[in-house]
């Protein structure tokens, strides 16, 4: 079991240089929503010892919420913005693989200090949340176009999901079910704000949304 | 009871969003805002019991803050109601670039505005910390279209960087309440309680090194949503380009709540014996706050902005007094009270006179006194009652959490703060008075009439923060005591 809980986490955390290295936003929002199937699948395979059926059908809302709907999401704003479907990063992607490789050294070293208390099922839980939360960041902050931030926010949103998975804890359905409601209204409504940028401005390039500042 | 506070508000803000009568909805706005006030009140009689095995619950910080952002949301709605009414072309021209917009439909506000009490709601009274969480995020994406009401590309920008900073910052609060849990955990024992009174009596056996990080991603997620700075960035624009009285309820009533997550976990931290640790980063964090919003305070040329960048400022103060605790923590839950008002009161006022003068600039505005007296003078007021002068409510907690500091030995930070309180003195009054001095430059100098809501609100709250300052209702001041006791470390 071990195996499958190390490979899912191994997977997660290509999918994240995939992201990091991709030139096209359509590789981007697979990328992203395979992460989502595979965190459903890991939360399957971490209560496998004792499968009740609330956990099953959270981990299947889960990944049917991350992985289906939030990409079609984000293909419908991408769509509608009528962008050219280039990434258009701030760095060239070489840069961000490297960094992300470095991330990756870092979340290792972290997840090294940062002990799980009781015994966790694999030791490459901490390091794969914090590098995708990690990868988030910095595509949030390495990439010109509003829709990528979404893709980021998504990202980084997916890293703190797997550190929950990582705790197994049950929290109760209810806060659940907020969280991803949450999720998903959050990125429904960037993505609204996104088609609202490129009608309003012809371009979601975020660097130029900057007439907002202090003239003192 | 409890849960008639958060349904209420909810309800009525789906009503809100699928009728289509103007008037019915603004109706219903001002009694929905005016029962859940009731409600609130109430709550101050009549204890009501925890429900849902504890989930929601009462305690005398949560009581304060639902009262508060009731009454606060009471207010403001009889001011959107006017405002709505004057907003009704349908066409506007731009104030600063003469560029032609409309505004958002009527029913998406409103709406907005009664599921973003709802959220508020939940957060003072969910004891339940990823409950607590869950809200939090929740106020985001209900209060990000009220920013977004005047449909141009500044307002649009404001809410792009609104929605994204507050999201991510409130991500890794989310990691932090993660970590709050595995703190939590217990060899051999999986379930764990993340609800607040269960992590109190547990707090002693909590894994310090989780607690610590937890804290820590909870202040930075919380704090970008309060603006504490370095994460403030997007509450000057918000603030500047929403409507008035969006702008009133988000400085007034949201910066709180995000105010409230910082304190649930501080509370857990002090339970488990990491006061001190808490308490520095919230001294630290509330210090540079405070210096950053003075900066900007200085030589700023945009009234609302400076408005903006006092919320930051306040918001330091927030922290400073909790994290110095003891008897500042009476001064800080005291000045949460002046602050809203003050801040609540200053925005509608600036509103009115962004509608008679049509800038935001401050060097355009003079001689407010003449042109509207009313608002003139409440701004003057409400100038005084933020830079802390006597005999307002501010004055009153911004000098109880100095007298903390000098009791504590602590005179470095008593020496900060008031140097950083002397240069926001100066920064704010100077351009605020000569606005409402001066002569009046554009046109006539006959006096503007307005709609007599749009000053009696402010005044009001302006009425509010006279009384706190020269007398506090023995009700008022025990439950505000008992509220600081929750977090003011012995």
């Amino acid at each position: 079991m071990n195996q499958v809980i190390d490979s899912i986490l191994i997977l997660l955390t290509l999918t994240g240089f995939v992201l990091l290295g991709s030139s096209r936003l359509a590789a981007c929002i697979k990328a992203v929503g395979i992460q989502g199937a595979l965190l459903g699948l890991l939360a399957l395979v971490v209560q496998s010892g004792d499968l009740s059926i609330t956990g099953v059908v959270l981990a299947l809302i889960g990944a049917t919420v991350k992985g289906i709907l939030l990409p079609v999401l984000l293909f419908r704003a991408m769509r509608e913005a009528d962008t050219t479907r280039e990434v258009e990063p701030l760095i060239s992607f070489n840069l961000s693989v490297l960094a992300g490789a470095l991330e990756l050294a870092m979340s290792l070293w972290i997840g090294r200090h940062l002990r799980l208390p009781a015994d966790p099922v694999s030791s490459f839980f901490v390091p794969a949340a914090i590098f995708t939360i990690l990868a988030g960041l910095l595509v949030i902050v390495s990439r010109r176009k509003a829709i990528t931030q979404v893709i980021g926010y998504l990202m980084l949103e997916n890293g703190v999901y797997v550190f929950g998975t990582a705790v197994a804890l049950r929290m109760p359905v209810l806060v659940e079910l907020g969280i991803l409601l949450d999720v998903f209204v959050g990125v429904f409504v960037m993505g609204i704000a996104v088609f609202h940028i490129s009608r309003q401005f012809d371009h979601i390039d975020s660097l130029r949304l900057a007439s907002l500042n202090d003239r003192v | 009871m409890l849960l008639a506070l958060i349904l209420l508000p909810a309800a009525a803000g789906l009503v809100c969003l699928l009728i289509a009568s103007d008037p019915a909805r603004r109706a219903i706005l001002i009694v929905t805002a005016a029962l859940e006030a009731a409600l609130s009140i109430a709550t101050w009689v009549n204890a009501p019991p925890a429900q849902f095995g504890g989930w929601l619950a009462e305690d005398a910080l949560g009581r304060l803050f639902v009262t508060l952002t009731s009454v606060l949301f009471l207010a403001c709605s009889v001011y959107a109601v006017a405002y709505l009414r004057e907003e009704r072309e349908k066409v506007h021209s731009d104030i600063e670039e003469g560029f032609f917009f409309s505004n958002a439909r009527e029913a998406s506000f409103t709406g907005c505005l009664l599921l973003f009490l709802s959220a508020m709601s939940l957060v003072a009274l969910s004891q339940h910390l990823a409950l607590l969480w869950v809200a939090v995020e929740a106020t985001t994406l209900a209060s990000a279209p009220l920013i977004y009401f005047h449909r141009h590309h500044r307002s649009l920008e404001a809410t792009w960087k609104y929605l994204l900073i507050c999201s991510v910052g409130i991500a890794l609060a989310l990691l932090g309440v993660f970590f709050l849990a595995v703190a939590a955990i217990r060899p051999g024992d999986n379930a764990v309680s993340l609800i607040l009174a269960d992590l109190l009596k547990d707090a002693p056996r909590l894994n310090a090194i989780w607690l610590k990080a937890a804290f820590v991603l909870m202040l930075v997620g919380y704090g970008s949503k309060m603006g504490l700075a370095p994460f403030h960035t997007w509450l000057p624009d918000a603030h500047s380009e929403a409507p008035s009285v969006a702008s009133a309820l988000l400085s007034g009533a949201l910066l709180n709540c995000a105010f409230l997550g910082i304190l649930r976990a501080h509370e857990v931290c002090i339970a488990g014996g990491l006061g001190a640790f808490s308490g520095g980063l919230l001294l630290g964090f509330g210090l540079l706050s405070m210096g950053v919003a003075a900066a900007f305070i200085v030589g700023q040329s945009d009234y609302k902005r400076m408005l903006a960048y006092s919320s930051v400022e306040h918001m330091g103060i927030l922290a400073v007094g909790a994290g110095i605790g003891g008897a500042a923590a009476f001064g800080a839950i005291l000045h949460v009270v002046g602050h809203s008002f003050a801040k609540a009161m200053l925005f509608m006022v600036a509103g009115n006179l962004l509608a008679v003068y049509r800038t935001k600039t401050s060097n355009d505005v003079s001689g407010a006194l003449r042109i509207v007296p009313v608002s003139g003078l409440l701004w003057m007021l409400g100038i005084l009652a933020i830079i802390g002068a006597p005999p307002f409510g501010p004055f009153l907690s911004e000098f109880v959490i100095l007298k903390a500091a000098l009791d504590q030995g602590r005179n470095f930070v008593a020496m900060a703060y008031l140097a950083v309180l002397a240069i926001v003195v100066a920064g704010m009054s100077a351009p605020a008075m000569a606005m409402a001095y001066g002569r009046p430059r554009t046109g006539g100098t006959e006096p503007v009439r307005q709609s007599i809501v749009f000053s009696a609100v402010p005044a009001l709250c302006c009425a509010a923060i006279l009384v706190i300052g020269i007398y506090l209702p023995p009700v008022l001041n025990r439950s505000l005591h008992e509220a600081a006791h929750l977090f003011s470390r012995g």
